[in-house]
C-alpha cells in the first residue's frame, strides 16, 4: 500500500496509551505481509522479525511507538455527562468543542462540549479552562450512560487525516502513526536490499506514559544497534527556531550526547551518497523518546533516532509531510543494510 | 393633577406589558380627542385633528422592571433586568407583580466583594417554601416592577415610575386642556422604551410627522456628590439640546425657546451625557424627522422613589400648550 | 419526519458563511420552487416565498429562518505560506483550535493549528487562547504557493459532516440554523388561511441585516421566528444558567436582548402545544439576539414570536441537538399556523393598518400568482 494510504489507515485506529491492544491485530498482520516472523509480547508490542543472509548475523532493532495520546473516563455524572482527565500530554486548550470516541463497552461517539460565552464571568474569561471543568457528551441520560461506559474506560479523539498541500497529512495521531508508517517503509525498502542483520522492527506501547514499550522490547531482543523513529517538532509561528524543523526537508536526525556518535556520522553521510534529504536535530539531553531506553537497556544499546517533523504536535490535527516519512523509512532501511560494524 | 400622577405611576406596566396604561389612558381621553388607535407593538396613539402640522409628541408608558428567569426548588426566584437597573440601587427593595404577589431582593451573602453583587447573585423571596408553592403565583417569564408609593412634600413628587408617567401625565393633561389649533396633534404613548426605544420607532413610521417632541425625565446636578450639569429642580421644564440617542434638531429647539421666551415660561436648557429618550428612534424613521425633546428634572432616576418638582411639570404643559398652537 | 432530517443533514453539510449564502439558498429554491405560489430573491440575497392563504383577510404572517453559519475570512497570507484570519459572526477562540476547514470556494482543505503544550511558556500554558495568533494551514511552503491556491477575502468554513449519536442525537455544524432552514422547507409544503410569506433570510449573524429588508417587503402583520438556540443543560451549570434543555421540546422566548415578543401570540403558541401535547419550554436567559428584534419594529410594528431548537455548544462546528426538539418544532408551528387566524392573539390583527407588502413578484424570478 502507498505511503499516504497507509498513514492515513493507521491514523484512523482508536489505540490510546495503555488500550494499544484495540490495533495489535492490524498492526501484526500489516507487518506480516513483509515479515518471516510476527510477535507480539505481553504489553502488545508488535515485533516483526525480518532474517538477515549472514553467516552470524548480529540484530538490529527499530522501535516506532503505535499509541497516541487520549483521555480516560474519571466519573460519571447523574445527567449523563462524562468526566475525564488526560492520558498522557493533552492541552485542555487545545480540546474544547472536540469530537471524541469513548471506548466503554462499544465505541460511543461524543463531543468535548464548550461553555457559552454568557455563562463565562468577565474574571475567567482570560484564564485557561481546567480539564476538570470539561465534560463529554455522549447524547445519554445518566442510566444509559452508566450502562455503557465505566469509570476508567479510554477516549481516543476524533480527527481522520486529510491530504493537504505538498503531500502533507494533518490529523490526530500521527504522532506516531507515522513513525508506524515509516517501519513499513523500512520493511519494504529491506526487500530489495541485502542485510546480514536480523532485523527486528518493533511497534511499541506507551511511550506517552513514560516510554513503557521500550524497557520491554529493548530488554527481549538483545540488539547491536538500536534505531528509533518518532516525530520532532515542525516549524510553526511563534517557536524557538532551533526546537523546530520544516516540513518537506527530509528526516531530521539527531545528534547528541546520549545517541551514537558513530552510527549517527555514518547515516549522515549515507544520507548525503544517498541523496535523501535531511535536516540535524540537536539533542542536548534525554531526547524525550525511546532512544534513551535504548541507550541504557542491559549493557547499552547504540542508538540513532530519526524523527519525522511534525507541526501542531498533541493536537488533533497533527501535521507531517509524507515525503519525511518515505525518506526516514528509506534512510533506516539502507543503513540496516551498509551499517557500520563494530 | 397629583391624582393623575399618582394613578399613572402606580399602574402596573412594565416594557412589553403596558396594556394595563395603556387601557387607563384611553379611559381618559376617549371623547377628548377624535381618533384612538393602537398598533401592533401596543403604542396608544391619540388624535387631535387638524388641517395644519403634523405634530407627535410621545411619552413612554413602559417602566423599568424584572423578568422572573428560574425559580428553584425551595421557591427562591432567580431574574434578570427588564431595561436599566443598576444592581446596588435595587438591593433590599420590594418588587410586585402584576398579580399583586409581593417580592423582596436580595443577594448571595458569601460573595466576598459587593463590587460582585450583579443580578445573578441577587435573587426574590416571596416568602414560598417550594417551587411548586412558588408556581401558584409567578411563573418563569413574569415581570415585576417595584414598589414605591407617590407622595407629595414640599410642592414636590416623591414617587416610583415617573420615568415616564410623568411624560405621560404631562401629556394627557395637555390633551384634556384641548388647545386650539389647527395644528394635528398626536399624543402618542409609546411602549418599550426602555429596552431599547423600540415602541418609538414603528409609532412615527405610521404617522410620519414633520415634527416630534419627546417628552421625559432628564437628569439633573443638584444634589450632594453628582456629576455636574447645569439643570436643578423647580428652575423649570427643559428643552433639549443633547443626550446619548439624539442631538435636538435646531429648528425644534428653537421654536421651544421662543415659545417659552414669548409666555414667559420658566425653562433650562438639557445636555445630557448619560440616557437617550424616543427621540432617538423617531428622528431617523423615514425620511427623517425633525426631533427634540421637553423633560421634567428628575432626581433619583431608575430607583424606586424619584423625585420631580411640581412646578416644573406645570410648566412642561403650559410649553407644550404654546409649541403646538405655533 | 424521516426526510426532513436528512434534509437538515444535507442543509449543515452546505456552506453558507454571512454574506456568501449562495450554496444554501440554490439548494433550498432547488427544492421549493415546486411547492411555493411564487418567490423573489432581493438585492441583499434574501429568498422569499409566498403561499398563498385560502382565507381573504389580507393578513400576512412571515416565517423567518436565516441561512447564514458564522464562519472565518482570511484576512492575510503569511510569508511562511499560513493564512490568518477573522471571524464572521461570534466564534469564541477556544473552539476554534485543532479543528478542519474549507477555504473558499473551491473548499480548499485546511487545519487551524496550536502550538504543542512542549513548547509553551509557562504563562501561555495557563492563560487562554489568542484569537489573533490562530492561523490556518493548507499545506503550503510559502506565500507565493498558498496564494495559487486561496486569496485574501476568500469564506473559510467548518468541515465537518453530520453524525447520529446517543439517544436520537445530532452532532453536526450550523446547526444554527439550518434547523430553522428546513423546519421553513417544511412548513412551505402546507397551505393556510393567511398569507404566509417564507423568508429564508441573509446575514443575521452579523448583526441581524437580511430581516431588515425582508420584513420591510413584506410588511408582515404577525411573524414567527425559527431558530436554533443556547442550550447549556450540562451539570454543575446552575440551572439557571442553562437557557434551555434539549428534549424539553423547542424553546419560546419571552426577552433577550434584542426583543421581548408578543405576550399574547406565543401565550397562544405554549396554550396550543399544551392542547395538542406538544412539549415546549420557555428560553430562561435573557441574553442573545434574534432576527425577531428587528422584525417587530418594522414599519408600525409586527407581533413576533420565536420558536428555537435547544443547540448545546452553538457556534462551534459540534452543535448538538434533540431530534426530538426539532420534530416537535415543526409540528407545532404547523398546529400554530392552522390555528391561529381563529385565536384572541389574531382578533386584534385586522384592526392594525399595515403598510401593503410592496409588490414583490413583478419580473424577477419565479411565477407570478394571479
Amino acid at each position: 500500500m502507498e505511503c499516504s494510504e497507509l498513514l492515513k489507515k493507521l491514523g484512523s485506529m482508536s489505540a490510546v496509551a495503555g488500550r494499544e491492544n484495540r490495533a495489535t491485530q492490524r498492526i501484526a498482520e500489516l507487518f506480516g505481509e513483509y515479515c518471516d516472523e510476527v510477535r507480539v509480547d505481553a504489553f502488545y508490542n508488535v515485533i516483526g522479525i525480518k532474517k538477515g543472509k549472514g553467516q552470524n548475523p548480529g540484530s538490529v532493532l527499530v522501535t516506532a511507538h503505535y499509541d497516541e495520546i487520549g483521555l480516560i473516563v474519571t466519573g460519571i455524572e447523574e445527567s449523563g455527562f462524562l468526566k475525564f482527565a488526560p492520558n498522557g500530554g493533552v492541552d485542555p486548550k487545545a480540546i474544547g468543542a472536540m469530537p471524541v470516541l469513548v471506548h466503554g463497552k462499544e465505541d460511543l461517539f461524543g463531543v468535548i462540549g464548550t461553555k457559552p460565552p454568557h455563562l463565562i464571568p468577565p474574571e475567567e474569561a482570560d484564564k485557561a479552562i481546567k480539564m476538570e471543568d470539561m465534560r463529554i457528551d455522549i447524547g445519554l441520560d445518566g442510566e444509559k450512560a452508566r450502562e455503557l461506559v465505566s469509570v476508567g474506560d479510554m477516549v481516543s479523539f476524533v480527527n481522520p487525516a486529510q491530504e493537504l498541500m505538498n503531500n502533507r497529512l494533518a490529523g490526530k495521531s500521527m504522532d506516531n502513526r507515522s513513525g508506524v508508517a515509516a517501519l513499513v517503509e523500512i520493511l519494504k525498502e529491506l526487500k530489495k536490499l541485502n542485510h546480514e542483520d536480523d532485523v527486528y522492527v518493533a511497534a511499541t506501547v506507551q511511550e506517552e506514559l513514560g516510554l513503557i514499550g521500550a524497557f520491554t522490547a529493548t530488554y527481549n531482543i538483545k540488539a547491536d544497534l538500536g534505531i528509533v523513529i518518532d516525530v520532532c517538532h515542525g516549524d510553526m509561528p511563534d517557536c524557538p527556531s532551533d526546537e523546530t524543523f520544516p516540513l518537506g526537508k527530509g528526516v531530521a536526525i539527531a545528534v547528541g550526547p546520549i545517541l551514537s556518535s558513530k552510527h549517527t556520522k555514518a547515516c549522515i553521510k549515507l544520507a548525503k551518497s544517498e541523496r535523501i534529504p535531511y535536516q540535524i536535530d540537536p539533542e542536548t539531553g534525554d531526547t524525550g523518546t525511546e532512544a534513551a531506553v535504548h541507550a541504557i537497556a542491559r549493557e547499552g544499546i547504540p542508538v540513532v533516532l530519526l524523527s519525522i517533523p511534525a507541526k501542531y504536535m498533541h493536537t488533533s490535527v497533527e501535521m507531517v509531510c509524507v515525503d519525511d516519512v518515505i525518506a526516514t523509512g528509506r534512510l533506516a532501511a539502507r543503513y540496516i543494510a551498509g551499517r557500520v560494524k563494530d | 393633577m397629583f391624582d393623575l400622577i399618582k394613578t399613572l405611576t402606580q399602574t402596573y406596566g412594565p416594557s412589553g406589558n403596558e396594556k394595563k396604561v395603556a387601557q387607563t389612558i384611553r379611559g381618559l381621553l376617549e371623547g377628548k380627542v377624535d381618533e384612538i388607535r393602537t398598533d401592533a407593538m401596543g403604542n396608544l396613539i391619540c388624535v387631535k385633528k387638524g388641517s395644519g402640522k403634523k405634530i407627535m409628541l410621545a411619552a413612554h408608558m413602559d417602566e423599568i422592571g424584572i423578568i422572573v428567569s428560574y425559580i428553584d426548588d425551595k421557591g427562591f426566584i432567580r431574574f434578570g433586568n427588564v431595561g436599566g437597573i443598576p444592581p446596588l440601587i435595587i438591593l433590599g427593595q420590594r418588587v410586585v407583580f402584576e398579580n399583586g404577589t409581593v417580592g423582596v431582593i436580595w443577594y448571595e451573602e458569601s460573595i466576598d466583594n459587593m463590587k460582585n453583587a450583579k443580578l445573578d447573585k441577587m435573587f426574590i423571596d416571596i416568602g414560598a417554601k417550594s417551587r411548586e408553592e412558588a408556581e401558584k403565583l409567578v411563573k418563569v417569564g413574569d415581570m415585576g416592577v417595584f414598589v414605591g408609593d407617590t407622595i407629595e412634600q414640599n410642592g414636590r413628587i416623591i414617587s416610583k415610575a415617573l420615568d415616564d408617567r410623568i411624560g405621560c401625565a404631562v401629556l394627557v393633561q395637555l390633551a384634556l386642556s384641548e388647545p386650539e389649533t389647527d395644528n394635528e396633534i398626536y399624543y402618542v404613548f409609546t411602549t418599550q422604551e426602555e429596552v431599547g426605544l423600540r415602541g418609538a420607532k414603528t409609532a412615527a413610521f405610521g404617522i410620519v410627522p414633520d415634527m416630534a417632541l419627546a417628552i421625559d425625565v432628564c437628569d439633573m446636578g443638584d444634589i450632594p456628590g453628582c456629576k455636574p450639569m447645569a439643570v436643578k429642580l423647580g428652575e423649570g421644564p427643559t428643552i433639549k439640546i443633547k443626550d446619548r440617542s439624539v442631538i435636538a434638531h435646531p429648528e425644534v429647539k428653537d421654536a421651544l425657546i421662543m415659545a417659552a421666551t414669548e409666555n414667559k415660561i420658566p425653562y433650562q436648557m438639557e445636555v445630557m451625557l448619560e440616557g437617550g429618550t424616543d427621540a432617538g428612534s423617531i428622528h431617523i424613521t423615514a425620511g427623517g424627522i425633525p426631533s427634540g425633546g421637553v423633560s421634567i428634572p428628575t432626581r433619583f432616576i431608575h430607583d424606586a422613589a424619584e423625585m420631580v418638582d411640581m412646578k416644573d411639570v406645570e410648566n412642561a404643559i403650559k410649553l407644550l400648550a404654546e409649541f403646538v398652537k405655533a | 419526519m424521516m426526510e426532513v432530517l436528512e434534509l437538515l443533514k444535507k442543509l449543515t453539510t452546505l456552506d453558507g458563511v454571512s454574506g456568501e449564502e449562495k450554496p444554501v439558498r440554490d439548494f433550498i429554491l432547488s427544492h421549493i420552487k415546486d411547492y411555493v405560489d411564487d418567490y423573489k430573491i432581493d438585492n441583499m440575497g434574501n429568498l422569499i416565498a409566498f403561499k398563498k392563504g385560502t382565507g381573504n383577510s389580507g393578513l400576512r404572517i412571515m416565517l423567518d429562518a436565516h441561512m447564514d453559519e458564522v464562519g472565518l475570512m482570511v484576512t492575510h497570507i503569511n510569508s511562511d505560506g499560513l493564512l490568518k484570519f477573522q471571524t464572521i459572526g461570534g466564534i469564541e477562540a477556544r473552539v476554534l483550535v485543532g479543528k478542519r476547514v474549507r477555504v473558499g470556494e473551491k473548499g480548499i482543505p485546511g487545519v487551524i493549528g496550536f502550538k504543542p503544550i512542549h513548547l509553551q511558556e509557562s504563562s501561555e500554558r495557563n492563560g487562554s487562547v489568542n484569537k489573533k495568533k490562530l492561523t490556518i494551514d493548507i499545506g503550503a511552503k510559502d506565500r507565493e504557493q498558498a496564494e495559487e491556491k486561496v486569496s485574501v477575502g476568500d469564506y473559510v468554513t467548518f468541515a465537518y459532516d453530520p453524525v447520529d449519536f446517543g439517544d436520537n442525537k445530532l452532532m453536526a455544524k450550523a446547526l444554527d440554523n439550518r434547523v430553522g432552514c428546513a423546519a421553513l422547507m417544511e412548513l412551505l409544503k402546507g397551505r393556510y388561511e393567511w398569507d404566509v410569506y417564507g423568508c429564508f433570510t441573509v446575514q443575521e449573524e452579523v448583526g441581524l441585516k437580511g430581516a431588515k429588508t425582508a420584513s420591510y417587503q413584506v410588511m408582515p402583520h404577525m411573524a414567527l421566528i425559527l431558530e436554533g438556540t443556547t442550550c447549556y443543560d450540562v451539570p454543575d451549570t446552575q440551572e439557571q444558567g442553562m437557557s434551555t434543555r434539549c428534549g424539553k421540546g423547542p424553546a419560546l422566548t419571552v426577552m433577550d436582548r434584542s426583543v421581548i415578543t408578543d405576550r399574547d401570540l406565543v401565550r397562544f403558541i405554549a396554550s396550543t402545544a399544551e392542547q395538542h401535547n406538544i412539549p415546549y419550554q420557555y428560553k430562561q436567559t435573557i441574553s442573545g439576539g434574534t432576527n425577531a428584534g428587528r422584525i417587530q419594529v418594522n414599519g408600525t410594528g409586527v407581533k413576533v414570536a420565536v420558536m428555537a431548537v435547544p443547540c448545546r455548544y452553538i457556534h462551534t462546528p459540534v452543535s448538538v441537538m434533540d431530534k426530538s426538539d426539532f420534530n416537535h418544532m415543526i409540528t407545532l408551528a404547523r398546529k400554530v399556523l392552522e390555528t391561529l387566524p381563529k385565536s384572541d392573539a389574531a382578533k386584534r390583527c385586522d384592526q392594525l393598518v399595515q403598510p401593503p407588502a410592496i409588490s414583490l413578484f413583478a419580473d424577477k424570478g419565479g411565477k407570478t400568482y394571479v
